[in-house]
């Protein structure tokens, strides 16, 4: 009685000369009977069954697809099926245990989403399994990335990021010290089977405060009872590494069902086409797996994930002060190159992620359900510099950040209407080690949130659905910090913030800050299908984001960087309006999707490098967290077109404008015009044979801000004032990359074989949005071989 | 031994949120190990008598205060003197006397005299390598009446067999500075 539902065959079908696919079979039911008029949808397409039970839905693009075979008063089949040949695939459906009690058929339409989840591709995801989430991201218009180096990448969705992209793992909102760009989301890409974002910041489920969007990571699930495997090996010329990932899913209809994944990346130096990028090896060992108890209207879930990385960053971007910063930029060469070698020394992270949750779904009736989830999460960094004598071995900045979060989600649908509304709280404590011996960037401390949000959808017919919500956010957060008292000074805070002062020891002052905030958020929007394939969504969001712990307390030399950063308790929360539209146009030969949006945000907070200050090593700039009014705005362009059955053609494109309105000048950071051309060959036939050619450009930033500053250099054994020339943005690059690929059965299992080349021509360059990039060139050519088995 | 420490963590963790998070408890504050607060120069005679000393002395640190530097007084026009530079760390109860940790990795640091006009600096100590240290040298002033700046840099790991460097040309040095401090000097 285990086997409701069976896919019972999967077999390649006789291959044709079409690129597109064809899937064939019958729908029967556990006795064997056909059934008649049961609908089959392969993403768009659709067809219905002959009174025989039989079945061909032509035209399916090659590809990974949502396969989902219903049938009245039976349990509908919805699972993931690689679709690259011709395809039979027989289906048998179970009835469900509550029989036709009553047939509906009220004419109900069920709400459509009316944001738009642009959403990577398996084949995607795979192609970037020895690389980070950020690299994957980029693939999707609109998507850039804020790098450190080239392994700490996080992804900038229409020109925001970090604590404005709130990144969900599994539900779970990753809370991952998440506020610098040097800190790239803790998770693995392997562990993934699907990634969206959401551009639309309307999804108040996860939060408020996700000014530039969203990104949902979810892990890949089995629904038919089987057991499925994967392994893919992946080798690189450039870091001389490579990295393994296998996977095992277990999947149930009802029952015990689980998944377990494990990844293990090596990597030595990378190599600019110049010269070696010395200590920038990385190494990751992550694990995620969960256990699932599904039974007949409720399941049980227990996940856990760990992730673990070091990660090796350029040597030559430790500078002593600003003349050795003014020395790397104007040099145009890194002053450290060494052969290349795997180890790594310092400048260097160790990250280590857990996340651990029990989530448990209920259906309470055929419309209603519950879903209640406790998360817990527990992220460790350690950051090592090049410290004098044993001080190397001991972590400059040494953070433990511990989150447990609840939440419960409750969706009802209701005729038209669909109803959803939750709770959600955190408590979250992070500790700075004061064994360090320097005085933590991010000081202790801890928070507390409750959150409220509902959202109300409805469907004004097949082609109309609307929807409303609204989000209620508390927020305490408390800091145990130390202040120097000339700093306490330098700041303003005094008369101001005196009643944070618990202590006064003399040189420094020991205080609680301490920050309370009430924050109301809320999204429309609005979804209509047009003649043609053609629809059209529409999204208004309103969200409200706190200062993050940098934005508030750091306060000290970021050795990274050679910069004091400073944050200011006088940074008052976000407050943005987002307004979208995506009109979106689906067909057989050719797709397209286009985004323009406005962001208008006030008390938008950034890094603004500064006036240097005086130690006795020297001066270092002083870059301030400040807040001014911001106003953005953008088109994402997307396009697909299948020019023959053989060759088709994808175009990709971005632009985001971004003023500082109350100084009126260019916004700092904006990701530069970049456009990507691919042109795919596939031939089926030959082992679904593929070839593309990529060609991606990015332009020159001509709109930065200009804070540059002056600062004594040697010239000639003396110290002259030079200026420093840290805001003009690098020089625009195209770069060409080439992926080819054939696919190989071998009695079940299946073989994929891959191999590309990243930067053709080897081409040195740097990029805008890469912290590195006054120190060092981007890493150069990369040929890289990539096995994947299936099994 | 990792992973115990940090369940070990976990669970500390639950209990202080579970404990009141208001209360006015104080935590230890960070020992800085690194700062360099106090760099002295100190210029004796070799016919003897007061030394000159100058001093940069910086008890904030990375704080927004500039370094107060003094100078005791003028070098004599043609003499000369023997020289030694401290570093202190004087944020550090007791405090810590740097210089020991630089004379123990002198492979792994150089100082520079920078000047110009002023008179000729050389090193009068050695590493392993036979490459120069800088914690002690020779100056001997300048013949006539001068006036300029003298800046003396510590570099942790520079290149010491790099052009000239031996010679004290900061140029080809490489390396991130660890001190970098400015006096200005009068010889009469």
């Amino acid at each position: 009685m285990r086997i409701y539902f069976t896919l019972l065959l999967i077999t390649a079908g006789s291959w044709c000369t079409y690129a597109q696919n064809t899937s064939s079979g019958k729908v029967t039911t556990t006795q064997g009977q056909p059934l008649d008029g049961a609908h089959i949808h392969i993403d768009d397409l659709h067809a219905m069954t002959l009174p025989d039970g039989s079945y061909t839905l032509p035209g399916i693009p090659a590809g990974n697809h949502r396969v989902v075979v219903s049938f009245i008063g039976y349990k509908s089949m919805d699972t993931l099926v690689d679709i690259y040949h011709n395809l039979t695939l027989n289906v048998v459906l179970k009835p469900t245990s509550t029989q036709l009690q009553e047939v509906v058929l009220t004419e109900n339409v069920s709400a459509k989403s009316t944001t738009h989840e642009q959403k990577l591709k398996t084949e995607t995801l795979e192609k970037y399994s020895n690389a980070s989430l950020g690299d994957a991201l980029k693939e999707i218009a609109g998507v850039s990335a804020v790098k450190m180096g080239s392994t700490i990448v996080k992804p900038v969705i229409n020109g925001l990021h970090s604590s404005r992209v709130p990144i969900v793992s599994n539900n779970v909102r990753m809370e991952d010290q998440q506020w610098g760009t040097e800190h790239a989301p803790n998770l693995d890409i392997n562990a993934a089977g699907k990634v969206s974002v959401i551009k639309g910041a309307s999804a108040l489920q996860y939060g408020g405060d996700a000014v530039g969007g969203l990104v949902l990571v979810e892990p890949l699930t089995v629904l038919k009872d089987t057991l499925f495997g994967r392994t893919i090996l992946t080798g690189d010329s450039n870091g001389r590494g490579g990295s393994v990932t296998s996977s095992l899913h277990q999947g149930a209809e009802k029952g015990w069902a689980w998944n377990a994944a494990g990844t293990f990346k090596y990597y030595g130096d990378r190599e600019s086409p110049n010269y070696v990028l010395s200590n920038t090896g990385n190494r990751e060992a992550n694990f995620a797996g969960d256990v699932k108890y599904i039974g007949s209207n409720y399941d049980l879930t227990a996940y856990y994930s760990f992730y673990n990385a070091t990660i090796g960053i350029a040597e030559a971007t430790h500078t002593g002060s600003t003349s050795d910063l003014v020395r790397a930029i104007n040099s145009r060469e890194p002053n450290v190159v060494r052969p290349f070698t795997y180890k790594i020394g310092a400048p260097r992270q160790e990250i280590q992620h857990h996340l651990a949750k029990i989530n448990f779904n209920k259906k309470i009736d055929d419309n209603t359900s519950l879903a209640v989830q406790y998360a817990f999460q527990l992220n460790k960094r350690e950051e090592y510099d090049l410290r004098r004598a044993d001080l190397i071995n001991k972590p400059a900045l040494d953070l433990t950040l511990a989150t447990h979060s609840v939440n419960a989600d409750w969706k009802q649908i209701n005729g038209n209407a669909t109803i959803k509304a939750g709770l959600s709280g955190l408590m979250q404590h992070n500790e700075a080690s004061p064994y360090t011996g320097v005085r933590p960037l991010i000081p202790t401390y801890e928070r507390y949130d409750v959150g409220a949000y509902g959202i109300y959808s409805y469907a004004f017919s097949n082609t109309l659905t609307a929807d409303a919500g609204v989000r209620y956010d508390f927020s305490h957060i408390q800091a145990s910090k130390y202040y120097q008292i000339t700093r306490w000074q330098d700041l303003g805070y005094v008369g101001v913030y005196d009643k944070f002062i618990i202590q006064d020891f003399g040189t420094q002052y020991f205080t609680k800050p301490t920050f309370t905030y009430h924050n109301v958020s809320a999204s429309l929007g609005i979804r209509k299908e047009l003649n043609g394939n053609l629809s059209l969504l529409a999204n208004a969001a309103l969200t409200m984001r706190n200062p993050n712990a940098a934005e508030l307390f750091s306060d000290g030399l970021n050795h990274t960087n050679a910069t004091i950063e400073l944050g200011n308790l006088g940074n008052k929360k976000e407050e943005a309006i987002k307004v979208s539209a995506t009109l979106l146009k689906t067909g057989k030969v050719f797709s397209f999707e286009a985004t323009p949006y406005i962001n208008r945000i006030n008390n938008f907070i950034y890094l603004q490098p500064g006036q240097a200050e005086a130690t006795n090593r020297g001066t270092f700039p002083v870059f301030r967290y400040k807040q001014t009014d911001a106003f953005m705005a953008g088109l994402d362009l997307h396009a697909d077109w299948n020019i023959t059955n053989r060759f088709k053609y994808i175009f990709s494109g971005a632009y985001v404008y971004g003023q500082n309105t109350a100084e009126n000048l260019p916004l700092i950071d904006m990701p530069p015009v970049n456009i990507s051309n691919t042109i795919r060959f596939t031939k089926t036939e030959w082992n679904s044979f593929f070839a593309e050619l990529r060609s991606e450009a990015v332009f020159t930033q001509t709109r930065y801000p200009d804070y540059n500053f002056n600062a004594n250099v040697l010239v000639n054994n003396e110290f002259v004032s030079t200026l420093t020339d840290i805001s003009t943005a690098p020089k625009g690059y195209h770069l060409l990359h080439f992926t080819t690929g054939m696919q190989f059965k071998t009695g079940k299992s299946l073989i994929a074989v891959n191999f590309s080349v990243n930067n053709i021509f080897n081409i040195a360059y740097r990029d805008y949005l890469n912290r590195q990039r006054l120190y060092t060139d981007e890493p150069g050519r990369n040929f890289q071989l990539q096995l994947k088995f299936n099994y | 031994m990792k992973n115990f420490k940090i369940l070990a963590l976990a669970l500390a963790t639950i209990v202080s949120f579970s404990s009141c998070s208001d209360d006015d408890s104080v935590a230890a504050p960070v020992n800085e190990e690194e700062v360099l607060t106090t760099i002295t120069a100190t210029f004796t005679p070799a016919t003897g008598g007061t030394p000159i000393v100058l001093m940069s002395r910086d008890l904030d640190g990375e704080g927004p205060a500039a370094p107060v530097v003094t100078v005791s007084g003028n070098f004599t026009a043609g003499s000369d003197y023997t020289g030694a530079v401290t570093f202190l760390n004087e944020t550090t109860t007791p405090v810590t006397n740097t210089t020991l940790e630089i004379q123990e990795e002198s492979l792994d640091h150089q100082l520079f005299f920078q000047q110009s006009g002023l008179g000729i600096f050389a090193y009068a100590d050695r590493d392993a390598n036979d490459h120069p240290i800088g914690l002690s040298f020779t100056y001997k002033a300048a013949a006539a009446s001068a006036r300029g700046n003298l800046t003396i840099t510590l570099r942790h790991l520079p290149n010491k067999s790099g052009a000239n460097v031996s010679a004290g040309d900061i140029t080809n040095a490489g390396g991130g500075t660890d001190a970098e401090v400015t006096f200005p000097v009068v010889v009469q």
